[in-house]
């Protein structure tokens, strides 16, 4: 086929126009690409060139153009700071809890939800679940900031009636408490969204399947295990690639709205909000600017980890 | 035919339907609470104890919310900034898109490469920060819409959709004397309602949501969003510093109004600021989920 295609092509071409008439003959067609990729040259490849202020002493007044060159040495400060090592935990930490439950619970949802017969009912717990992903983080800490709360937070009141608790406690103040309201309010906005995907998954197995397996005398419990779940291993493993490649996005909009006390520091400093407090609140664009580019090299080199270890499994993303 | 269920299964299908129902429960529960706040007098809510009924119903947390003259121009600059950037968005990478399908292009696949780069690597804040700053769009309406007018992601969903219409459609729309923008806007764009309409629905919602950037980048009271201005009153807890977020005509009212607290003004201004979402989201569910199906069989 290809050979035809040579065999052909002078044939049909008898005049070889050169590369810029053809370019300039199809001049509406690239009137149509060309803007949008000047945009994207601006708005993406100009801010990775400008990742070299992290080797710079930035001054507002030069640009980057006329700014003096210093090495390593925002990359040394940042290594040496009394923050890293909090910083890093807690990345770590956050991440890690967020990867443990918010990963593994839509697909529990998507499972339970495939076992619901009843329409009404299931479609009821979807529409609602869908829902809070579409809120921004402003209104879903707000709420999470009102059940939380001393003054008629429904939490507080709960726990006293049950007297658990004699006294309303300021929860968002409590460092011990921080992680676990992160992690809930997280799973509380996406579980039902994610799960999206793992239905449409489940809805792809083969029927007949199920069938083999109640033949066999495989219970409804045991068919989700044994049938449904490698089922859908290959997507699980695509999405948990992608949340490895993430494991250094703790979380940057829900750790800024909810851990506003700064009594959380010790427990809510990670490597986004610590880019934003350097960079944006006290103009260290170089320092920032280094610690951004430390967090960026190891995602894509996890990224690249994970993906290796899922080829070996023979499930990969590239 | 039916199917008889083992007692074990029995108990697995009770599991589902009290963990399913609890589920939405706790979703839905911290709406409903908000919203029963947002109607119940401020000092009675102080009291505790308002859980799923307004104990002393009132409208005057909105009143305040709907006469303050900032938080009802915040609101505007939101559905000015959805409406706009949205539809610039949806125009500017479907056209976009539609270059990117024709195999004639010249330098399709550089492009393409240098398209799927920016999915992987990014300059991060600060750079981004400062490239906003030296391009002068600081405390500028324009930076709501001109560095989100193009979406890589949305030009391969775009793109997808288009390489699939007929390839016939094109060729008839040559012979009939129409050029690449006239088959565009002719023949594409009108065919293209469901995918039109679920990038919307993405676009739209990230643009009325996004409270982050202009936090950074607008000074100018006139230009805030309705989402960092709900961000701004919930911030200050204090009543006195949540005065200060309001007009004078309002705080002069407010004070007049000895009943209201800062929460139940917090949770007013949320309700206002949810609202247009909740309205909208019965009719577009359908949408998003096919959404989110095409951008994973690409992903």
């Amino acid at each position: 086929m290809a050979q035809l295609q040579t065999e052909l092509n002078p044939a049909q071409r008898p005049k070889k126009k050169t590369v810029l008439t053809r370019f300039f003959g199809q001049w509406d067609l690239q009137l149509m690409v060309i803007p949008a990729l000047l945009l994207i040259f601006v708005f993406s490849y100009i801010p990775m060139y400008g990742v070299i202020t992290a080797f710079q002493d930035y001054n507002i007044f030069k640009g980057i153009t006329g700014s003096p060159f210093v090495g390593w040495k925002h990359f040394e400060r940042f290594f040496n700071d009394p923050n890293f090592t909090r910083v890093m935990r807690n990345t770590l930490v956050i991440s890690g809890l967020k990867l443990a439950v918010g990963f593994p619970a839509p697909i529990l949802l998507a499972l339970l939800l495939n076992e619901v017969r009843n329409r009404f009912f299931k479609r009821i717990v979807q529409t609602v679940s869908y829902l809070p992903h579409f809120l921004s983080w402003v209104i879903v800490s707000g709420l999470a900031i009102s059940i939380l709360s001393t003054e008629n937070g429904s939490l507080n009141m709960l726990l006293q009636s049950l007297n658990l608790i004699d006294e309303p406690l300021s929860w968002l103040s409590m460092p011990e408490y921080f992680w676990t309201i992160l992690v809930t309010t997280g799973v509380w906005k996406e579980i039902g969204f994610g799960s999206i995907v793992y239905l449409a998954a489940i809805a792809g197995v083969d029927p007949s399947l199920y069938e083999a397996a109640s033949m066999d005398g495989a219970s409804r419990f045991k068919q989700i295990f044994l049938v449904t779940l490698p089922s859908i291993m290959p997507v699980v493993v695509i999405f948990f690639i992608l949340a490895v490649g993430n494991l250094l996005s703790a979380g940057f909009e829900d750790i800024l709205l909810l851990g506003k006390d700064p009594i959380l520091r010790n427990v809510s400093d990670v490597l986004d909000t610590y880019v934003y407090r350097m960079g944006i609140e006290s103009q260290r664009f170089s320092y920032a600017t280094a610690v951004g580019l430390f967090k960026a090299i190891i995602s894509v080199g996890l990224l690249t980890l994970a993906n290796l270890f899922a080829r070996r499994s023979g499930n990969s993303l590239w | 035919m039916k199917i008889r269920m083992s007692s074990g299964d029995r108990v697995l299908t009770a599991f589902v339907y009290l963990f399913l129902a609890l589920l939405a429960l706790s979703t839905f529960y911290p709406f409903w609470n908000a919203l029963v706040v947002s109607l119940n007098k401020g000092m009675d809510t102080a009291l505790g104890g308002v859980t799923v009924w307004p104990r002393s119903f009132t409208l005057e947390n909105y009143e305040i919310v709907f006469q303050d003259k900032r938080i009802i121009h915040a609101f505007g600059v939101s559905v000015l900034r959805t409406i706009i950037g949205t539809a610039s968005a949806i125009l500017c990478t479907a056209i976009f898109a539609y270059g990117m399908t024709r195999s004639e292009l010249m330098g399709r696949k550089f492009y393409m490469v240098a398209c799927l780069i920016t999915m992987y690597f990014s300059g991060g804040l600060i750079p981004s920060f400062l490239l906003i700053r030296e391009l002068g769009l600081f405390d500028s309406f324009w930076v709501f819409i001109i560095p989100s007018l193009i979406s890589v992601w949305n030009m391969i969903v775009f793109r997808t959709f288009f390489l699939g219409l007929p390839a016939g459609l094109d060729e008839s729309a040559k012979i009939d004397g129409c050029g690449y923008w006239g088959t565009f806007f002719r023949i594409v764009l009108p065919l293209s309602g469901p995918v039109i309409a679920t990038l919307s629905l993405f676009t739209a919602v990230a643009h009325w949501n996004d409270w982050f950037m202009p936090s950074i980048y607008i000074n100018n009271e006139n230009l805030i969003p309705i989402q960092t201005k709900l961000q701004q009153i919930l911030n200050s807890n204090i009543m006195t510093e949540q005065m200060q977020q309001l007009d004078s005509a309002a705080q002069a009212r407010l004070s007049a109004m000895k009943s209201i607290t800062s929460k139940s003004l917090s949770m007013a201004t949320m309700m206002v600021a949810t609202l247009p979402i909740i309205m909208v989201y019965p009719f577009v569910q359908r949408y998003f989920v096919k959404g989110v199906l095409v951008g994973s069989v690409k992903g």
